[in-house]
């Protein structure tokens, strides 16, 4: 609980910000974006943020799980690896890349979003199956249970929580890189920022950081809300030693 | 009730794990699969819910060919309980126990009543228990909750997998005590697997010994200790066979029934002329209830009075279904070479002594080596 007071606290520090060099109005030779500037540019954000999640997951829970499978093991390394080192690419040069293969605009912004965002939902749904104790899915074999009354009740139930961290992970990077939409034609926050980087103008910078930032922190306290929600009540119980 | 005909085992890469077993277990008949990790007693266990398909062989439930049978049909309908119990750890003990009965189509009022009453037996307090989850109970406790959970469809066929395993000794003592109390009510047909030998022997009404594969000797636990089939046998069960058999022999068998008694208002002198008359230096004190009190020696009973003056008052006694080892255990503790054998309601049954358990050791020993 504690970290999330600390979080509460610099969301509003970040929002706070943002309002105040919203309403200076001018910094120096420049004007600051508007109010409605600011929100159109974070409603696009996030839309493109959400796309990207929403695809992104779509392909690596279904993919974690299938590769979690003892037949699919050989899987296991190219799939988890090759995605490791899709994450170890700069996500600049990521979105740089896509310029050229997919031409300016918010497909190509996706398209980076949605590789970057891959790794985290992929290996926690690979874990996420593979951490549960073989020994349940033994006695669940055992008692009668269908492969797919073992997957529903059984391993889903198990699997959620690790999966729903895997996205929440993935959707505040997400809300980090998406800042880099701009160069290949996307929308979003990025652009404010870029503006500010260009006129040289630290406050414009600010205007488009710090609601980003804010963006990120608020996705997390949302989705580790739902994290909690989503965990079993019977996992929630810490192991008692005996 | 159980008949298994060849039954064997090669895995893909040549590897034989179970070599051609046969053997048969009765209706009711608890048969511990006993053997060195490795000798494929496992493998063998769970041919018969089919978790791992035979390789060639059959295996027949109640008469009926278990491989034309339909898979979930079949599991269903045999108990699976094993060491790592497996609990589903975001269901309750409840949820744990009807998740058979569930599957099975069953009422939910039924399922609620099949879990408390299988709660019951195995001593857990329903109203306590039945909403917690795994996570919140001790080692004990869910191995328990396996074992009711294996029982959950009330399936005629119980497997298990070392059940008892993975918890500390007291526990499993106690388990295992329980489990066998348990088992004279339900009275399933029971195949259990197990690398401990102590726990072979007291479980089992047949123990199927296995090495490498094959079936070595299948046996009642009295045979394979006293009767070895081979060396093999012979140093599986170990050179202390004549101490393991104590585990064996039960005291009703062997206890001397309706002994002489005194009881606490006669003349001390009526007690010392019985013990002259049976030979004997004690006599048990009984109430008039029946009740045991304690012990009156000779020595005390030299001069006038009453039995009651001179009686040692004893509460310690054993149960008539305890073995012999219990029994020994007792007088050594008690330091008495006299030991009373009570009902539950501590009424007095009969009495064991030590020239009892040392004559029914030799006497099962050299019934063993002479044949």
């Amino acid at each position: 609980m504690r970290h999330q007071v600390i979080l509460f606290a610099l969301l509003t520090l970040l929002l706070g910000a943002t309002l105040w060099v919203t309403s200076l109005g001018k910094v120096g030779i420049y004007s600051t974006f508007t109010y409605s500037d600011l929100l159109h540019s974070a409603w696009a954000h996030f839309k493109m943020v959400f796309i990207a999640v929403v695809i992104a997951t779509a392909i690596s829970v279904p993919l974690g799980v299938l590769v979690a499978r003892p037949v699919f093991s050989p899987l296991v390394l190219p799939v988890i690896g090759g995605a490791n080192i899709g994450q170890t690419i700069p996500s600049l040069a990521v979105i740089a890349v896509m310029a050229p293969l997919l031409g300016f605009g918010l497909q190509s912004a996706i398209v980076a979003l949605v590789i970057y965002g891959l790794l985290p939902i992929l290996r926690n749904a690979y874990t996420s199956i593979k951490s549960i104790d073989p020994a349940v899915i033994e006695a669940a074999q055992g008692m009668g249970l269908t492969g797919i009354q073992i997957a529903r009740r059984i391993e889903l139930p198990l699997a959620r929580p690790v999966i729903m961290a895997g996205i929440r992970v993935s959707t505040v990077i997400t809300v980090g890189t998406a800042e880099l939409a701009v160069l290949v034609g996307g929308e979003g926050l990025g652009k404010i920022t870029l503006t500010g980087v260009f006129a040289r103008e630290p406050l414009i910078i600010l205007q488009g950081a710090a609601p980003t930032a804010a963006m990120a922190i608020a996705l997390g306290l949302v989705l580790e809300l739902a994290e909690r929600r989503m965990t079993p009540r019977g996992l929630r119980i810490e192991p008692e030693s005996f | 009730m159980i008949r298994l005909e060849n039954v064997t085992k090669v895995y893909p890469d040549g590897t034989v794990a179970v070599r051609r077993v046969s053997f048969e277990v009765l209706k009711g008949e608890l048969c511990v699969l006993l053997g060195p990790s490795g000798c494929g007693k496992t493998t063998t266990m769970k041919m018969i819910n089919r978790l791992i398909a035979m390789t060639d062989g059959s295996i027949y439930i109640d008469g009926s060919d278990n491989s034309t049978m339909d898979e979930t049909e079949l599991r269903r309908n045999i108990g699976y309980a094993i060491q790592d119990v497996g609990l589903f750890p975001h269901m309750t003990v409840g949820e744990n126990i009807e998740t058979v009965p569930a599957l099975k189509g069953w009422t939910k009022a039924e399922q609620r009543k099949r879990a408390e009453e299988l709660l019951e037996l195995l001593r857990m307090r329903p109203h306590e228990y039945i909403e917690k989850y795994p996570r919140e109970l001790s080692g004990g406790e869910r191995q328990r909750v396996g074992v009711a959970r294996a029982l959950g469809g009330d399936p005629p066929v119980l497997l298990m997998d070392e059940p008892f395993g993975a918890i500390d000794p007291i526990t499993r003592l106690e388990l295992q005590n329980e489990f066998l109390k348990i088992q004279q009510e339900i009275k399933k047909t029971i195949i259990l697997v197990t690398h401990d030998i102590y726990e072979a022997i007291k479980m089992g009404d047949k123990i199927a010994l296995m090495k490498e594969g094959q079936l070595v000797q299948y046996a009642p636990p009295a045979d394979l200790l006293f009767r070895p089939k081979d060396s093999f046998v012979a140093g599986f069960v170990g050179a202390d066979r004549g101490l393991k058999g104590l585990q064996l022999i039960r005291t009703r068998e062997v206890m001397w029934k309706s002994p002489p008694t005194a009881h606490p208002d006669e003349k001390t002198e009526a007690a010392r002329k019985r013990m002259k008359q049976y030979g004997i230096d004690r006599l048990a004190v009984i109430e008039p209830d029946g009740k045991f009190r304690g012990w009156a020696s000779a020595s005390d009973a030299q001069g006038a009075g009453r039995v009651k003056e001179i009686t040692k008052i004893s509460s310690v006694a054993a149960g008539k279904n305890a073995v012999l080892s219990e029994a020994l255990s007792l007088m050594l503790t008690s330091g008495s070479d006299v030991l009373a054998v009570v009902d539950q309601h501590n009424r007095l049954e009969g009495v064991v002594t030590f020239e009892t358990i040392q004559e029914t050791m030799r006497e099962a020993v050299q019934g063993g080596a002479s044949q």
